[in-house]
């Protein structure tokens, strides 16, 4: 994983990470903004992931049809993704078109035109996608339980943001939005691939390096009270299949206790992949899937660990089995639960979460996207060191750790359980 | 700088070999990661299923790794869980498939439940019992997924009376009838080493691979394997035929307009595919994304695809579109298609979708996964060694004459299936 890496800040803040890679004729170029759902307050809710959205429909010298066509013409790839922390933009390119995509980050740093009319239609655009979000029962349902669980802190709102909020947001909310976040001192450039670093890091100092730093972006301090109880609600809709998704309290990802919770969630839920861009492997011998589906209290069960900045949620997500009432599932997780609380677990077991996170990263390096990813990525969070530093952080987790641990996150008095109620009932 | 055409696989390592009793091993090393994939077909997919017990073939690859004669469920899955590694198989229409990966120490570990998976399955009963459970499940939330039921609904329409009209997974109701006798009979009947394919690619050599994946599945045999059944033509559409699958309570609708299309094998599959990338793909999901999503503002995904493989093919427009403008949607696309047959691309359309299938390929081969798909997409299809060496050419082949008389073999505007799944 520790490959030989060049990092340097420009004079105007942006830093930069490249990786040498000369696998494949590919370059992965990212771009990562220090900004997401969490820099969102109520009646802005969803800005970060619509100025993303505006920020492929053009500047001056790249108009919006041109931009798509260029990068697809050249037999590229790319995307953009927003989150709680963070909004980033990739293209992947033949190794000698990627200047493309670096001419096309620079100016859309600072160039973007967020015309009325384009406004207006990303709006139907991003109503649509939300419209497809609440077609699924698990969205309704983690929408909701994300909602109790933060009251304060801006990671109360999903992503997409409130549907009344993307009705009611003018053109000029997402120019401030943008014009307030898009410096080069709340970015971090990452890339990876078949190039000469001396050269690219000169290109990139001749493309970025004359866009002026702009004011460091003030940042939304509202920390989340500590919960006093634990808060059961329901949502209704339409189906047949109950869900019930239990989330707990986690810690920030630069908290060292977020090394022995991911051995934990590997061996409560299988491992959660962090890698963007290559699959995970199969739960069924986890804890959980042992207790509950296999005993048929539940038909499937997922654990999800995010890494954020600030402490979020560690959902543990059942779809109950169609001849269990969901509070009987309920207290089987709860069981197995307290079983780690009160028992050690063994050397074997830390040992295989070890293998599995190994895995895992071996699989995501047989890709240079997400090689790029990962640099941006860990520096969102905490810094890439968090990343290089993984596997040695979680071969140093003991059975006490994850003890310790288990008791001290995986409370019932300071955990959202929240549950699918299908209108349709059960059938069969 | 790395030279393109030496990231691509080619003759040069490419490694094929056909063991005694019928399997085929194909093999492309690379070490760049510690890691390797397995990939492969065969002869046992739903095709083989009576309508009153489909769904059959698919329960078979489903409980496959629920037991075994030497290990259970939790045994199977301990192994590959500890390892860091996978395997997992699916059922198509023709055939069905596996994959599995694991770091590059651990491959004879995933040949080895492989092989056990196929070979000697038991189908415990008690496991077989569960996974109905969940297999219904599944069908329950499939049933109320707007984009699931526009596509089933869309294959109805467009293969009425043939085999592609129907669910590989089959309906609750031929799930119950389902035996464990059905099961253990399925699988006596179709699985053997005869038209099995395994790619092996990653951080192994060709030599070691074919010795291990030999040392696994060179001493299967099989007596009465079944043979493979041919797929009949599909009648084409008289007219347009478009129906709406109900479904409560949702707040977007799903639509699918399409029509049939080429075979993987036909001549004009190239052209079809570039007309494709044109039609709904390149750039931002091309025209149609361009027409409804850039400037109507409809939807947030509409695209166009081809799905070409052994049997009639089919080429779809998709779209999620509110339930009040479903019919919008639906006009703004047969005029896209109607654009499509009557003037064809452009010459800048077309030479921008060649750039780009000639520019991404290094891109979808980068992976042991990617890698491994070609291996079998070459295999089943016989496109030849030098296929992606070649490809280059045979994108710069096609001319606009070409796209323009695809799209008119298979468009017509007045012969489309158009499925719609929602409120």
């Amino acid at each position: 994983m520790k490959k030989s890496l060049t990092v340097e800040t420009l004079s105007n803040g942006l830093k930069v990470f490249l990786k040498e890679i000369h696998t494949a004729p590919i370059i992965s170029s990212w771009l990562w903004y220090r900004v997401g759902s969490r820099d969102e307050v109520q009646g802005r809710t969803g800005i970060s992931h619509w100025v993303e959205h505006m920020q492929f429909k053009g500047t001056p010298n790249f108009p919006a049809n041109m931009l798509d066509k260029a990068i697809s013409r050249e037999g590229g790839m790319w995307n953009a993704m927003t989150y709680l922390d963070w909004t980033a933009y990739f293209e992947t390119m033949p190794a000698d078109k990627i200047d493309l995509a670096l001419r096309l980050e620079a100016d859309r740093m600072v160039n973007s035109r967020f015309d009325k009319k384009e406004v207006a239609s990303e709006r139907t655009v991003i109503i649509s996608e939300r419209e497809g979000s609440e077609n699924e029962p698990l969205f309704q349902l983690g929408e909701a339980v994300q909602q109790s669980a933060f009251r304060v802190h801006p990671y109360h709102h999903e992503v997409i943001g409130d549907m009344a909020d993307l009705h009611s947001m003018t053109r000029d909310d997402l120019y401030d939005h943008y014009r307030t976040y898009y410096v080069p001192n709340n970015a971090v450039m990452a890339v990876a691939g078949d190039f000469d670093t001396k050269t690219m890091l000169a290109r990139i100092k001749k493309l970025f390096g004359k866009i002026p730093a702009g004011k460091e972006p003030a940042r939304l301090a509202r920390q989340e009270l500590e919960q006093r109880g634990e808060v059961q609600l329901s949502v209704e809709g339409p189906g047949t299949t109950s869900y019930v998704q239990a989330c707990y309290r986690f810690p920030a990802a630069s908290h060292p206790d977020f090394f022995p919770l991911a051995v934990l969630d590997s061996l409560l839920a299988g491992p959660s992949n962090l890698n963007m861009f290559s699959g995970g492997i199969s739960n069924k011998t986890s804890r959980l899937y042992r207790a509950l589906v296999d005993k048929e209290f539940a038909v499937g069960v997922h654990g999800g660990a995010q890494a954020t900045i600030d402490p979020f949620l560690y959902s543990i997500t059942l779809t109950i089995h169609p001849k269990r009432k969901p509070e009987e599932t309920l207290a089987v997780l709860d069981k197995e639960l307290e079983r780690i609380k009160q028992e050690n677990v063994t050397k074997a077991e830390i040992t295989r979460a070890i293998k599995q996170a190994r895995a895992l990263f071996a699989y995501g390096s047989e890709n240079i996207t997400n090689q790029a990813f990962w640099m941006g990525y860990s520096e969102m969070f905490a810094e890439y060191e968090w990343f290089e530093n993984y596997l040695d952080k979680l071969s140093a987790v003991t059975a006490k750790d994850i003890q310790r641990v288990g008791n001290e996150y995986f409370n019932t008095k300071s955990r959202v359980v929240g549950t699918y109620v299908p209108a349709n009932g059960r059938k069969g | 700088m790395k030279k393109i055409n030496s990231s691509l696989p080619g003759p040069n390592d490419i490694h094929r070999e056909v063991l005694e009793n019928g399997v085929t091993i194909l093999t492309r090393s690379n070490f760049n990661s510690p890691s390797v994939v397995i990939s492969g077909y065969f002869d046992a997919g739903a095709l083989f299923d009576t309508d009153e017990k489909l769904g059959l073939a698919d329960y078979v690859t489903s409980g496959l790794m629920r037991g075994t004669k030497k290990h259970n469920f939790d045994e199977i899955y301990n192994i590959l869980e500890s390892a860091g590694a996978s395997l997992g198989f699916s059922t198509g229409v023709h055939k069905s498939g596996f994959n599995g990966r694991s770091l590059a120490e651990d491959l004879p570990l995933i040949l080895g439940l492989l092989a056990e998976t196929m070979i000697q399955p038991m189908f415990p009963k008690a496991e077989m019992e569960k996974l109905r459970a969940q297999i219904l499940t599944g069908m329950a939330i499939s049933a109320e997924d707007t984009s699931d039921m526009a596509s089933e609904t869309f294959d109805k329409i467009l293969y009425k009376d043939h085999p592609y009209s129907r669910p590989d997974e089959g309906t609750p109701e031929t799930i119950k009838k389902i035996t464990r006798d059905d099961l253990v009979k399925f699988h006596r009947e179709h699985y053997g080493p005869r038209g099995m394919v395994i790619a092996v690619v990653g951080a192994v050599k060709a030599e070691e691979a074919v010795r291990q994946v030999k040392r696994a599945l060179g001493g299967w045999q099989v007596k009465g394997q079944k043979e493979t059944l041919e797929i009949p033509e599909a009648k084409l559409l008289k007219r347009t035929v478009r129906k709406h699958h109900k479904i409560a309570g949702k707040s977007q609708s799903d639509i699918v307009v399409g029509t049939n299309g080429p075979r993987r094998r036909d001549a004009e599959f190239m052209a079809a595919s570039l007309g494709n990338n044109i039609l709904g793909q390149f750039g931002m999901m091309g025209r149609i994304g361009d027409s409804v999503r850039e400037k109507a503002g409809l939807a947030y995904y509409a695209y166009s695809s081809l799905n070409a493989g052994i049997g009639p093919g089919s080429w779809e427009v998709s779209a999620g579109i509110s339930p009040t403008n479903v019919d919008k949607a639906i006009n703004l696309i047969v005029d896209e298609l109607k654009r499509f047959v009557a003037k064809g691309v452009t010459a800048e359309e077309l030479s921008d979708s060649k750039a780009n299938f000639i520019g991404r390929l290094p891109l979808s081969l980068e992976s042991n996964g990617g890698v491994a798909g070609a291996l079998l997409n070459i295999e089943r299809h016989d496109l030849g060694f030098d296929y992606y060496l070649r490809y280059a050419d045979l994108v710069n082949e096609v001319t606009r004459e070409d796209v323009l008389r695809t799209a008119r073999k298979f468009f017509d505007s007045d012969k489309l299936a158009i499925a719609v799944a929602g409120p």
